[in-house]
């Protein structure tokens, strides 16, 4: 541990379970939000926050879009919560190749939640629009671990799954021949 | 390049197996908007007045209202219609929830069935690649149970499905079509039966665009708040525990008993427990914050839904209380049938029994009890088995093919269809021109705008009107101040508080909206979330298109006229335009002819109800116009 003690500011948003009617503006606003340019479109496909709904079980989870997932999970866990069943997949905030959930819909690269930290909107877009109290946006100080790695951004998070599945050097071959033709 | 809508409709022949995605006219839009209004304009150039609803030739129609999609809460309704086996008349028809959104961003504005398929099969579309699918592993299988089984094949848990269960298999003319926790009622059920196909799953990822999208995200961001917080809006029986308003005014049984002194403080305690002791959660549409329907848990059932008066028609018809709805609902929601006609084909099948025009062998195996009748008769009913075959075809038919005196105990239906169960006194000329006139079959799709009772003193009229932003026109203010008894009204303002009501029904119908935020609405303390002040803004900054109000109201004026067109080509005329005999005590067939002729005279119509050449060619519906002359049918009517 190092003597001065950095703060951080986590930032989160609790998710009420029992309050979520189902309405998808979450998802709705959140694809309208993360448009280029903002809300030029409308797509819930690219959504970074996706509810987990099955009416006949009385599910609805909203789930944020985390990290990209290589490979889809070796095994897997089934968790009774409340007389109801959630499968690990359910509850899982990855990108990942087992499912259509997180990836955009016309290249297949991952989505992830930034909080709404590009929009400069103040709390984020999802949990502005969650009238029935699913959603709520909470921040707080904690101490900054050692081994803190820096963030990473989308273009990072989209490059490292284009190298996963191409291999760097086709990917390095591509950027320059497009580099070269836009010059 | 289309704003709001995807300017295209998918095309499946269903005997040849086609399927196409074909471009529509932007003409078209601008002239009905999207929804019912160019699904009509499909029905009428497409499904002649010969065709019957159970043929190859007619049509079951999905649309996704104009605002689907969009930034606009509250639009989020799939249209759905056909000519019903029940009426043979036009059938309207539309559900809440998500179907018609997933459908635009599969790509389609509309679904458009045609044919019969050789045997049952269900769709299954996913942008681009739409396939027809066998289903005879789903035959049979309840409406929940098929949707669950569906997004466990198709391997996606955001696939939208709408589906029909034993019921409409079998082509139980009550039956419905389901979605989420949302239904399609009032015939399209036993179409989409009879066309052999059991569900259709959606799925779609492509985007929406709008025509000022990112003024109407902020604006709508602000609507939806003020929705949400707006008790003028939703269903108030979500949250009003108090039903004394259909448990002591509507008529139990087979329409028949009116137990006025029903309601109290200690049932209501009794029946709120129970509510809330099996509630899981209440849940709205897409894009709405409302919490509309109360999803229900019942021992032994499958969880099902219900939202106002839904929760008491099974049990005032049958004289039970809540928790026999509720033992019922679930097992009528898995077989796919409407809760508002259903319940009293059973109550009249069980008064012909007491009457003796039926016997206990026609219902072989009848348990002792009511609550087992109940559900025997619906057993017998969605399997079409022995008596229960002609019951499936609603109470006017049934009634017929019974014969033996079982006429006289249709005594609730208007155009071949049951009516709510209401039985008052005396003529109220409002909703004696609504339910006379009125083509959605069902009282709930034509009211809303104008309050039911007026207010007892000028000053809390006075309030009332000062608050009313939804009126389109000052009189309506003037006929509210000096309304003071319910069924007295002259008959020009009746005329036009009719017609207001009827309109934002038209246009809630084409652009999608709910009419619990919207048309149905006003009715009930008269502070609804739109307007016909404010939808026009809406609707230029989601598809481009700029109407006036206006404008608007002529779009509702030609959408009405064209149903009726639809509809007068098929046969309908003045003599079908009858309330239930008994809907009320004291009638007066001088005043109520008198009323419906000024109203006719009011509509553009002539005196057989038909619309007039003049107003056909001032809506741009000459080819209307036209197609009636070659027929005959003005001349006929003389």
């Amino acid at each position: 541990m190092k003597e001065n003690k950095k703060m951080k500011t986590i930032k989160e948003i609790r998710v009420d379970v029992n309050k979520c009617n189902g309405c998808l503006s979450c998802e709705m606003s959140c694809s309208a939000a993360h448009a280029m340019p903002p809300y030029t479109s409308v797509n819930p496909a690219r959504s970074r926050i996706s509810v987990v709904m099955d009416e006949t079980k009385d599910v609805y989870i909203p789930i944020r879009a985390g990290d990209y997932a290589e490979a889809e999970c070796a095994g897997r866990n089934q968790y009774t919560i409340d007389g109801k069943e959630y499968d690990t997949c359910l509850l899982c905030p990855a990108s990942c190749p087992s499912r259509s959930r997180f990836t955009e819909p016309d290249s297949g690269l991952p989505l992830k939640c930034d909080m709404c930290e590009s929009l400069d909107i103040g709390e984020p877009m999802c949990v502005q629009v969650c009238h029935p109290g699913a959603l709520s946006y909470h921040e707080y100080q904690v101490e900054a671990e050692d081994s803190v790695t820096l963030e990473r951004g989308e273009k990072e998070i989209g490059l490292e799954y284009l190298v996963k599945r191409y291999g760097l050097e086709e990917v390095v071959k591509t950027v320059a021949t497009m580099a070269k033709k836009s010059a | 390049m289309r704003y709001a809508e995807t300017g295209f409709n998918l095309e499946i022949d269903l005997t040849r197996g086609n399927i196409e995605r074909v471009a529509t006219d932007p003409e078209l839009t601008k002239l009905y908007l999207g929804g019912q209004g160019t699904a009509d304009k499909i029905l009428w150039d497409r499904v002649g007045p010969e065709v019957e609803p159970f043929s190859e030739e007619n049509l079951l129609i999905f649309s996704s209202g104009l605002l689907n999609g969009t930034f606009v809460p509250g639009a989020n309704r799939t249209i759905v219609n056909t000519f019903s086996p029940q009426t043979n008349l036009h059938a309207h028809s539309m559900m809440g929830g998500y179907f018609g959104v997933e459908m635009k961003h599969a790509g389609y504005d509309k679904i458009i069935l045609s044919g019969k398929a050789p045997k049952l099969v269900y769709i299954y579309i996913h942008n681009d690649n739409v396939e027809i699918r066998d289903a005879s592993h789903l035959a049979g299988m309840g409406t929940t149970e098929v949707q669950d089984h569906l997004k466990k094949e198709l391997g996606d848990d955001k696939v939208q499905i709408a589906a029909i269960g034993l019921a409409g298999e079998n082509r139980v003319y009550t039956a419905s079509i389901e979605h989420s926790h949302c239904s399609a009622s009032r015939g399209v059920g036993p179409v989409m039966g009879d066309k052999r196909v059991k569900a259709i799953a959606v799925r779609g990822t492509k985007d929406l665009q709008m025509a000022e999208p990112e003024k109407l995200f902020h604006i709508c961001k602000d609507l939806r708040k003020d929705l949400a917080d707006n008790p003028g809006a939703g269903d108030w029986m979500a949250v009003d525990e108090d039903d004394g308003f259909h448990h002591d005014n509507f008529s139990w049984g087979n329409a028949r008993v009116r137990q006025k002194n029903y309601w109290s403080d200690e049932l209501q305690q009794r029946w709120t427990d129970i509510k809330y002791d099996h509630m899981d959660r209440q849940t709205g549409c897409y894009n709405c914050p409302k919490k509309c329907h109360n999803v229900i848990s019942w021992p032994g059932r499958k969880r099902f839904s219900y939202k106002c008066f839904g929760k008491d028609t099974y049990n005032m018809a049958s004289f039970q209380e809540l928790d026999f709805s509720y033992e019922i609902l679930g097992v009528a929601q898995e077989y796919g049938l409407d809760s508002y006609s259903t319940p009293q084909v059973i109550a009249f099948a069980l008064e012909l029994l007491e009457e003796g025009i039926l016997t206990l062998d026609d219902f072989p195996g009848m348990p002792e009890d009511i609550r087992g009748r109940f559900f025997h008769i619906l057993d017998m009913i969605v399997n079409r088995e022995g008596i229960g075959d002609k019951l499936a075809n609603g109470v006017y038919w049934a009634a017929r093919q019974i014969g033996n005196g079982a006429e006289k105990f249709d005594h609730n239906t208007t155009k071949k269809f049951e009516q709510v169960p209401i039985k008052l006194g005396k003529v109220n000329p409002m909703f004696f021109l609504m339910i006379a006139t009125g083509e959605k079959m069902n009282i709930t799709q034509i009211e809303g705008s104008f309050p039911q009772d007026p207010l007892p003193t000028l000053e809390e009229r006075q309030a009332f009107v000062d608050a009313w932003e939804a009126v389109p026109d000052e009189k309506f203010k003037k006929y509210f101040m000096e309304w003071e008894r319910r069924n007295e009204m002259p008959s020009g303002a009746v005329c036009d508080i009719v017609d207001w009501n009827e309109a934002m029904h038209y246009i809630d119908d084409a652009i999608g909206l709910c009419a619990f935020v919207s048309s149905f609405r006003g009715q009930f303390g008269g502070k609804t979330q739109y307007n016909i002040h404010n939808i026009p803004d809406l609707i230029r900054m989601a598809s481009g298109l700029d109407l006036s109000k206006e404008d608007l109201w002529n779009v509702f004026r030609r959408n009405r006229n064209l149903v009726r067109a639809i509809n007068v080509r098929r046969g309908m005329r003045r003599a079908d335009e009858r309330p239930p005999e008994d809907h009320w005590a004291v009638r007066d067939e001088e005043f109520e002819q008198s009323l419906l002729s000024a109203y006719y005279e009011f509509k553009g119509w002539t005196q057989d109800g038909i619309p007039t050449p003049a107003t056909l060619d001032e809506l741009a519906l000459s080819d209307v116009r036209e197609d009636f002359e070659k027929r005959g049918i003005y001349s006929a009517a003389q």
